[in-house]
């Protein structure tokens, strides 16, 4: 596994990693490097240059800042996991982090070389889009904000341009009552996810609201918007949340592998809601 | 020390090893060492029409550049040969580089030298080679059929060879007459031997002395010299040192002369400098020969009772691309062999086809011939117990041979030495709790919660092949003895040098103990050597289960002929009879009288080297070297259960317990034995659940990187409930029969058969393995689309 040969730099800063790459030709950023480095091993990936971020300062860390939850890019997997913030406010992003990888990567791999990498299978793209989260990322002409849905273009495509870095991510805190749920089948050999879905249940005044959110199923994460509306003010019991799922979750062009074809995964992806909304249901502190 | 056999003594290879003191062949490096990069083709099948080699040339840093015309026009011999020849077996030469035509992915087209491993790949990726795609096979019953892609001239439809056991007439006739016939087709899937240490080759060759030493990732060093002796290289045996340092696992996958160590050896002879090659892990996963690909019709004859009256097997084997070294042998006396399993069979007959495809050859895997033997015997036990409405366990019962029959000569040719199948089973159902977990199963049917099953194998291994005379009556160009040196040093402490070679199996613990058990030493005084063809004679290395039942052996026939030497000079010593000596707990002393007066093992040896008051006729020093030729396989035995849960929304199956009452006669450390066990269960389970080398049909590996080739993660294995019954062999000293294979031998069928027993109120009477999540679903859920 011997990469083809590239040129190593390393940015102090978010402005010299933005220079870095208006500079380089054919560069990549390399954060934890734990999608990157595979690609490069298997030659899949031949940049002529990696721009080291990995050791820019204050962007990492988990913060709330007005009811906003403030992911810094470098944050690794085992700090999202970690994090008390995230466990009381945002818990279903630190559940899906503890089910990447193993802990060496979960010490390595960062949030934002995860979505900037937007492998449909890995675990945290649908929690972000459960989420709401947005994505903020600098360029030489200034910061700009996307939602993750629009962040997500195509499979290992995303919205970021050639000469832009993530710098966070961001998650609005609602005062509901919540509860949570991402559930995978994991692949056995590289345990990607097979089929994810991450749930998401308030209460209040108005009624119950749900988030649902597939990875693994399609080449980028898929939100299940027409479950959603079904089950706006549901009362959430089994049966209304297997009719919801059973009725109104689509899913077009599915993944298909040696290991799970499209059907099948549209399958999964109809059981894994169903019991990821229950799951969350169930947690929805009274 | 005696009573060092039999205690579960730490390996004292670990300390080492767990401290990344471990020396393997990749962490060695010599002065002026090179590194090798091959070029490999990307097609299936194809001719060669050109090969461009000057734009690596060109890379800095490269050193040379060679096609396999260059070994061509070399003197060396540039092809490495199968060394088991059945009657009708087509020997189509096997290049280390292809010069005309390719047939697999992998398959070495050129070799790039350079002064690092990066730029050595580098250039390789710059060698262009054009290829005339030709038709591609990758399954041995396609390969077989009319109008199929051929790929040597010399063997028509793809046969390397035909094969038979077992009369058939005896067969055909039970099958007339049987009232209770079971037939299935079942494919025993491919995979990789996947040791954590790919393979490595450091070759260098000094033309001062014309000798080639080459440190190597080697099951079977002395195997190694010699193959490369008489086929690959050509120069002679003495002038060729090969040796095995740490090896990190080997499965059978080390066992083998690849073409690459042959390469890196070439080269090294061309360019006078040391070169090394390493496999990178996706590269080894195209290019280790892979086990298993079977595919196999088979069906029992049986009276009303479930008693069997006749068994016939037909299989089709793939060999892959070319014979490897002992490839013919594994589908054929390591498989054909091993079909009455556990059972007392009046007829039997197997035929088998090997059959050549456009993949990886495919060579002995953990197991080699008896995980797919057991796989058919125990799937057909289990359909046959379903079909005729007997418990799993009861058609066991009525079938097994009885403790009292042994030995016990079966239609297949073995003649098992000893057993007590009875009573591992009646071991693992207790531990089982097997009518609770019945009343369990029903339970669950009846409340219509998620399915239990609950999967038997009980197996029947051949360790330890034997004796060479029969080994070489059947094809096999060598023998399969082995030797072992003991060297007593004078002040009493020993090296002992084994012609085996451990990859893991913890050898310079175990000989130790049977050094110290029997010569009544510490574990400390005594050393282990292996792997080294310059301090060992010659010896047949570690594979089949082997190195316990035939190296142990050697051991002990040697030290004997010591401790009878020492008893010559102790009765000099004092002006005894020999007769009147006895050597107990270390001390030689006057038989009846007071052990303290005597003399130690080591007081004596140094008597044997000072020589200067020893019996007439009596040779100064303390070494010998034993060879032990067996008198006959060794039969290990046991009885594992599986049980499993179903999840029906998802196919996904979940390992609840696994139980395995093993018998592999004495043991000399349980811990070891314990290990063994633990990772060869573990290994089948792998091949039962998750692995697949798979090919696409246009001859790709779609399973060649650890993305998508699914080996066994801890937390998915439960922490398994063993024990074992002791039936010591009769025909060894040690009394020991061997457990390296036994757990991957038993545990695939265990699995399905758990599976499928889950599965039974949904009509399911067969799986193919993998069991993956997708195709049990569908078996549950035939005809539907989600």
């Amino acid at each position: 596994m011997y990469p083809a040969e590239f040129d190593y730099v390393r940015a102090d800063s978010v402005q010299e990693a933005i220079e870095l790459l208006n500079q380089h030709q054919d560069s990549k950023l390399l954060a934890g490097g734990h999608s990157l480095i595979p690609m490069l091993k298997l030659r899949l990936a031949q940049p002529a240059t990696l721009i080291d971020i990995g050791r820019i300062p204050d962007m990492e860390g988990v913060s709330l800042k007005d009811d906003v939850v403030q992911v810094g890019a470098l944050t690794t997997h085992a700090e999202l996991t970690d994090s008390e913030t995230l466990i009381s406010l945002c818990p279903l992003l630190s559940e899906a982090a503890s089910r990447v990888g193993d802990p060496q990567v979960r010490h390595r791999g960062t949030i934002g070389g995860n979505i900037a990498h937007a492998d449909p299978a890995s675990d945290l793209p649908a929690p972000l889009l459960a989420l709401d989260a947005t994505v903020h990322m600098v360029g030489k002409d200034g910061e700009r904000s996307v939602a993750i849905g629009d962040f997500f273009v195509d499979l290992l495509t995303t919205a970021l341009g050639e000469d832009e870095v993530i710098t966070r991510i961001t998650i609005p805190i609602g005062k509901d009552s919540r509860g949570s749920s991402y559930l995978k089948m994991e692949h056995p050999a590289s345990g990607y996810a097979v089929c994810g879905a991450a749930a998401l249940v308030s209460r209040s005044n108005d009624g119950s609201h749900v988030r649902l959110a597939l990875n693994g199923v399609t080449a980028t994460p898929c939100r299940g918007g027409a479950v959603e509306e079904a089950l706006k003010g549901s009362d959430l019991t089994d049966v209304a949340i297997d009719a919801a799922v059973d009725d109104h979750l689509s899913i077009s062009e599915p993944l298909s592998d040696n290991f799970a074809s499209g059907s099948f995964r549209v399958h999964l992806a109809h059981v894994w809601s169903k019991r990821a909304l229950k799951i969350a249901r169930d947690r929805v502190s009274e | 020390m005696a009573g060092v056999i039999g205690s579960a003594i730490k390996r004292r290879e670990d300390p080492a090893l767990i401290q990344g003191k471990g020396r393997f062949t990749d962490n060695l490096s010599v002065p002026g060492m090179q590194y090798a990069s091959i070029v490999r083709s990307p097609y299936a099948h194809g001719r060669i029409e050109s090969i461009d080699t000057s734009a690596a040339q060109a890379t800095p840093g490269v050193v040379a550049v060679f096609t396999g015309k260059d070994i061509e026009e070399s003197p060396s011999g540039g092809v490495v040969p199968t060394v088991w020849l059945l009657p009708t077996l087509k020997t189509p030469p096997h290049p280390i580089l292809a010069s005309e035509v390719v047939r697999y992915v992998g398959e070495g087209v050129a070799v790039v030298v350079a002064e690092n491993p990066y730029i050595a790949k580098d250039a390789a990726d710059r060698v262009s080679v054009e290829y005339e795609p030709l038709g591609v096979v990758c399954d041995p019953e396609d390969a077989v059929a009319e109008g199929a892609p051929q790929l040597f001239e010399e063997a028509p439809r793809n046969l390397a060879f035909e094969w038979e056991l077992g009369e058939s007439e005896p067969v055909e006739e039970a099958f007339t007459n049987a009232p209770k016939k079971v037939e299935l087709k079942l494919r025993n899937n491919r995979i990789l031997p996947h040791p954590i240490e790919p393979r490595s080759a450091l070759a260098s060759y000094e033309d001062h002395s014309g000798e080639l030493t080459l440190w190597l990732t080697s099951q079977n060093p002395h195997v190694h010299r010699l193959l490369m002796s008489l086929a690959s290289i050509g120069l002679p045996e003495h002038k060729i040192r090969v040796i095995a340092g740490d090896v990190g696992g080997g499965f059978g996958g080390k066992i083998h002369h690849y073409p690459d160590e042959a390469i890196a050896s070439w080269c090294s002879m061309q360019l006078n400098q040391p070169v090394k090659w390493t496999a990178t892990r996706s590269e080894g996963n195209l290019t280790d020969a892979h086990g298993r690909d079977h595919v196999t019709r088979a069906a029992l004859a049986l009276d009303e009772e479930g008693r069997i009256r006749g068994f016939k097997v037909e299989t089709h084997a793939a060999m892959g691309a070319y014979l490897s070294t002992f490839a013919p042998a594994v589908p054929t006396y390591l498989y054909g062999t091993l079909m009455s399993g556990q059972y007392d069979m009046p007829a039997i007959h197997v035929s088998v086809k090997g059959v050549f495809t456009n993949t990886a050859p495919v060579d002995a895997v953990r197991g080699a011939g008896r995980p797919e033997a057991t796989y058919v015997v125990e799937r057909l036990m289990d359909l046959a117990a379903t079909e005729l409405d007997l418990d799993p366990v009861e058609i066991r019962r009525r079938n097994f041979v009885a403790a009292d029959a042994f030995p016990y000569q079966t239609q297949v040719a073995l003649e098992y030495d000893s057993g007590n199948y009875q009573g591992t089973l009646d071991r693992a159902l207790e531990i089982a709790g097997y009518d609770e977990l019945r009343a369990e199963q029903t339970r669950r049917r009846e409340a219509g919660e998620k399915p239990l099953g609950i999967g038997f194998s009980t197996y029947i291994e051949a360790c330890g092949l034997a004796p060479s005379q029969l080994v070489g009556a059947l094809g096999a160009q060598a023998g399969l003895w082995e030797a072992a040196k003991i060297r007593v040093h004078p002040s009493g402490s020993v090296t002992l040098f084994v012609g085996t070679m451990a990859q893991g199996q913890g050898h310079k613990t175990t000989y130790a103990q049977i050094v110290a058990d029997r010569l009544g030493i510490d574990l400390e005084s005594i050393d282990v050597r292996e792997g080294d063809t310059g301090e060992m004679q010659f010896g047949m290395g570690t594979y089949g289960s082997r190195s316990a039942a035939v190296g142990g052996s050697a051991v002990v026939k040697g030290l004997d002929r010591l401790i009878a030497k020492g008893r010559l000079i102790a009765a000099h010593l004092m002006e005894a009879s020999p007769d009147d000596v006895v050597f107990e707990n270390g001390r030689y002393s006057i038989r009846g009288g007071d052990p303290s007066e005597g003399h130690s093992f080591g007081e004596v040896t140094l008597q044997a080297y000072l020589a200067h008051n020893l019996p007439e006729g009596t040779e100064p020093g303390m070494e010998e070297t034993a060879f032990y030729d067996p008198a006959n396989f060794t039969f290990p035995f046991g009885s594992h259960i599986a049980v499993v849960e179903v999840d029906p929304d998802t196919g996904e199956i979940e390992l609840l317990r696994y139980i395995a009452v093993d018998d592999c006669g004495n043991v000399i450390n349980p811990m070891i034995v314990d290990g063994q066990v633990q990772g060869g269960v573990v290994h089948g389970i792998g091949q039962a659940l998750w692995e697949e080398a798979l090919y696409d049909d246009g001859g790709q590996m779609i399973s060649a990187t650890l993305l998508d080739y699914a080996l066994p993660r801890a937390h998915k294995v439960v922490s398994m409930e063993l024990d074992r019954t002791t039936t010591p062999c009769p025909h060894n000293p040690l009394g020991v029969k061997g457990i390296g294979e036994a757990g991957a031998i038993a545990s695939p069928p265990a699995i399905v058969n758990a599976v499928v027993d889950a599965l039974k109120p949904y009509g399911i009477r067969h799986l193919e393995m993998p069991l993956t999540p997708e195709k049990v679903w569908r078996a549950i859920h035939p005809g539907e689309d989600a």
